[in-house]
């Protein structure tokens, strides 16, 4: 019997080439379709690494009690001392607790690409801010001087928006800010910022309150203790979200919105695609009826036919597959994209396409070419044989 | 119209074949029609902003508040009609899904300034009356279902009212419509009194927002723009002045290169389409052509020959394209029932120009070969199955 099903399938898998002016639209069809819904979750893939990799497990972030985002949240300078001095807070060689009261503001800045206006972040920074981000590290120019009107801007923010090179001159309030260095950080979303000293940045924008403050825990399990300490006092009104927990909540919009899009788009292309594969092997079928009503005759059972023509499917969807997943890592991985994050700023990442996502999308083209070929096979299986063979 | 009956009966000549064909198109005809209708709620196609009103923000962001002091100098610029000055209120009823823009604004200057929004006078006089009431659009109030006299809890995600909570709470007098449809874009919002808010919140306050211009004459508006934004130049409060549209726009664009990923996707859609039903097409016309042939020789010209195989086609295309378009406009209905962070979205006039000029496209690229090989079909060769 598997004898059988092997030989009928590779006479007919030696035959396709003869049918190839039909059998490419399935190939193509369904190419077009993974490539489309790998780019999108590509797109949602960058998105949660970015995010993801701008948290770590030992860092917590303390916003104003119901505040969702930095923008939106106020602390007092006196408040962001009892902030850094509670207990689980990580401290430095000098017994200075390793933390950050930090201000952001919004920057609108042009694209390149488009040279329309875009919501920057500018960040200013504790003088402990490196201590508690290591992964920030400069890989041009100089860091910025307090109470200098100095900047130091992200690696993405330089790919994407214009005028924030080292020597840049960037205007806003009645100040002039200098860019006097580029900084790297993995990827992150910081590195779609523009960071400076707090205590100037504060006075530029004439505002006294700080935004959140963002503390080196002791360890990643301190973190109950340290959110314990800052929600018992009664000074205080704050949320305390471990980064990790905050970052994520960040993400979950989109990745929402870029789901559905996929599911949606992706859907109604793949049942595009079904289609034309359907009528592809149905026309394959008829193509090959005196084919298949000979081999019934001389004897062959109708399984080695099925599944003849649910390989003949399967190869090509597979083939369209691989095609549509290598295509979208081709044109689209690592692309630098910008939306709006939390903060109503800008945030780059990159399209990332995983091995994860090339499998998904094989798998998807193998559910078209199978469901494709289903129908068509069962018919070669159930074709009369007599009449089949007259009408060859 | 008279081989109307036979460009039909070829259509059915593979059942299973055209079926498929049908909803491969409708299932595209249905993406066209949702993207097409969602690119133009984010370019603002069906959004009307043509009032002449310009908006002056502060030129670093729109989110860092201009101080109420400019307002004499702007109210001076000849050609201003009327001025206001709103800020952005942040607050969230209910749940973070009912997602609805509040803005705090002084009553009498927003019914100058939006002179296309209409609220009955003695709403207005309650609104006037009393510091704690609101207003709210026709869209918004229906969306909630809403009546005069409702109490409506905000907690806003930006302002603490002094002793630092920051639940507010806006009684609803008044609902504004729209004078002529379309033309009061904010049927979507809710106004609450500026003296209450600024008063009530913990900081901030004397701060204006942003500036909304009313013009006299909207060609002037570039140029007023520009003078408005010259006389605060080298100022602390830089200015940057532009119509409500390009502001609106800005936002929207924001959210990244949106029109660009739905282009692509459509372009890919379409590809796919032509290659399935052109595919179909050549299939259908390469099975026919010893009928084909018949009908030539019982004196069908060559032209009514091309002619019935590209009509066949346009009429596969325009089958299937208006039925994927009615479902996305049934779609539609369902989605702004469900959906609540985005306005409902209709496709207008445009989308439709576009889907039709589509399904026209589509017929003619996939018809026009197979058409012209039946055109030239030589009878001898055909009727002897000689391809």
């Amino acid at each position: 019997m598997l004898e059988q099903v092997a030989a009928v399938t590779l006479m007919n898998l030696r035959s396709l080439p003869q049918r190839l002016g039909t059998s490419w639209v399935i190939v193509v069809g369904i190419a077009v379709t993974v490539a489309v819904l790998v780019s999108v979750l590509a797109m949602d893939a960058g998105f949660r690494k970015t995010l993801a990799g701008t948290a770590r497990a030992d860092r917590a972030i303390v916003l104003r009690g119901g505040s969702n985002a930095e923008l939106s949240s106020t602390i007092s300078r006196e408040n962001t001392l009892t902030i850094m001095d509670a207990a689980g807070v990580a401290r430095g060689p000098a017994g200075k607790p390793i933390a950050s009261a930090e201000a952001v503001s919004i920057v609108a800045l042009p694209l390149k690409r488009t040279g329309t206006a875009a919501n920057v972040t500018l960040r200013g920074v504790g003088p402990q801010a490196f201590a508690l981000r290591p992964e920030l590290h400069l890989v041009a120019g100089r860091m910025f001087r307090p109470a200098l009107r100095e900047l130091i801007v992200g690696r993405s923010a330089v790919e994407q928006f214009k005028g924030v090179a080292i020597g840049g001159h960037i205007a806003f309030r009645d100040s002039d800010w200098t860019v006097v260095g580029e900084f790297d950080s993995g990827g992150d979303a910081h590195e779609s910022e523009l960071v400076g000293d707090i205590e100037t940045v504060l006075s530029a924008f004439r505002r006294n309150l700080f935004q959140s403050v963002t503390v080196r825990l002791e360890s990643a399990q301190a973190f109950d203790r340290y959110k314990a300490a800052l929600t018992t006092d009664p000074s205080l009104s704050v949320d305390v979200l471990r980064e990790t927990d905050y970052y994520a909540g960040q993400s979950r919009q989109l990745n929402k919105l870029l789901g559905f899009l996929a599911v949606f788009v992706g859907g109604f292309m793949a049942v595009g695609a079904m289609f034309g594969a359907l009528n592809t092997m149905y026309a394959a079928v008829a193509a090959r009826s005196a084919e298949i009503a000979t081999l019934r005759a001389i004897g062959f059972s109708a399984l080695p036919v099925v599944v003849s023509v649910f390989a003949e499917a399967l190869l090509l969807s597979l083939l369209g597959g691989a095609a549509g997943a290598a295509a979208a890592w081709m044109f689209f991985n690592g692309n630098a994209v910008n939306t709006l994050g939390a903060n109503f700023t800008q945030v780059v990442f990159r399209l990332s396409v995983t091995p994860a996502l090339l499998a998904q999308g094989i798998a998807w083209a193998c559910c078209i070419g199978a469901l494709g070929g289903l129908f068509p096979a069962l018919r070669a299986a159930r074709m009369p044989v007599a009449a089949a063979l007259r009408a060859g | 119209m008279k081989y109307f009956a036979l460009v039909w009966a070829t259509l059915w000549r593979k059942r299973a074949r055209t079926v498929f064909t049908l909803l491969s198109l409708v299932a595209a005809f249905l993406l066209l029609g949702l993207l097409q209708a969602a690119h133009a709620l984010f370019s603002l196609g069906s959004v009307n902003l043509a009032a002449p009103i310009l908006i002056t923000q502060a030129r670093v962001s729109f989110t860092s508040p201009l101080p109420l002091r400019l307002l004499p100098q702007i109210e001076a610029v000849p050609g201003v009609a009327a001025v206001s000055w709103s800020q952005f209120f942040g607050g969230v009823y209910k749940d973070p899904k009912n997602f609805f823009p509040q803005f705090a604004t002084v009553p009498e200057r927003w019914r100058r300034v939006f002179s296309e929004c209409r609220l009955p006078e003695e709403q207005f006089q309650a609104w006037q009356a009393s510091r704690t009431a609101a207003v709210a659009g026709r869209e918004l109030a229906e969306r909630f279902g809403w009546k005069v006299g409702e109490r409506i809890p905000l907690q806003s995600q930006i302002w603490p009212r002094r002793d630092g909570d920051r639940a507010w709470t806006f009684d609803l007098v008044g609902i504004f419509d729209d004078s002529a449809k379309g033309s009061c874009a904010r049927v979507g919002n809710m106004y609450i009194r500026y003296d209450y808010f600024d008063e009530e919140r913990q900081f901030g306050r004397g701060n204006a927002g942003i500036y909304v211009l009313r013009l006299q004459d909207p060609a002037r508006a570039e140029a007023i723009g520009r003078q408005v934004d010259a006389m605060f130049e080298n100022s602390p409060d830089e200015t940057k002045t532009q119509t409500e549209k390009d502001f609106t726009l800005n936002f929207v664009r924001q959210i990244g290169n949106l029109s660009l990923i739905l282009y692509s996707i459509l372009g890919a859609v379409f590809f796919t389409l032509l290659l399935l039903t052109g595919n179909t097409m050549s299939q259908a016309v390469r099975e026919r052509i010893p009928e084909l042939a018949v009908l030539k020789t019982i004196g069908y010209a060559d032209g009514t020959l091309l002619a019935l195989v590209l009509a066949e086609s346009l009429l596969l295309c325009t089958l299937g394209g208006l039925g994927g378009m009615l479902l996305s406009v049934l779609a539609m209905r369902v989605l702004a029932k469900v959906q609540m962070q985005f306005p409902p979205f209709h496709a207008d006039l445009r989308v439709w120009l576009t889907a039709l000029a589509s399904m026209l496209l589509l017929g003619l690229a996939v018809g026009l070969p197979p058409a012209l090989r039946a055109g030239r079909l030589s009878i001898v060769d055909a009727l002897a199955e000689r391809r």
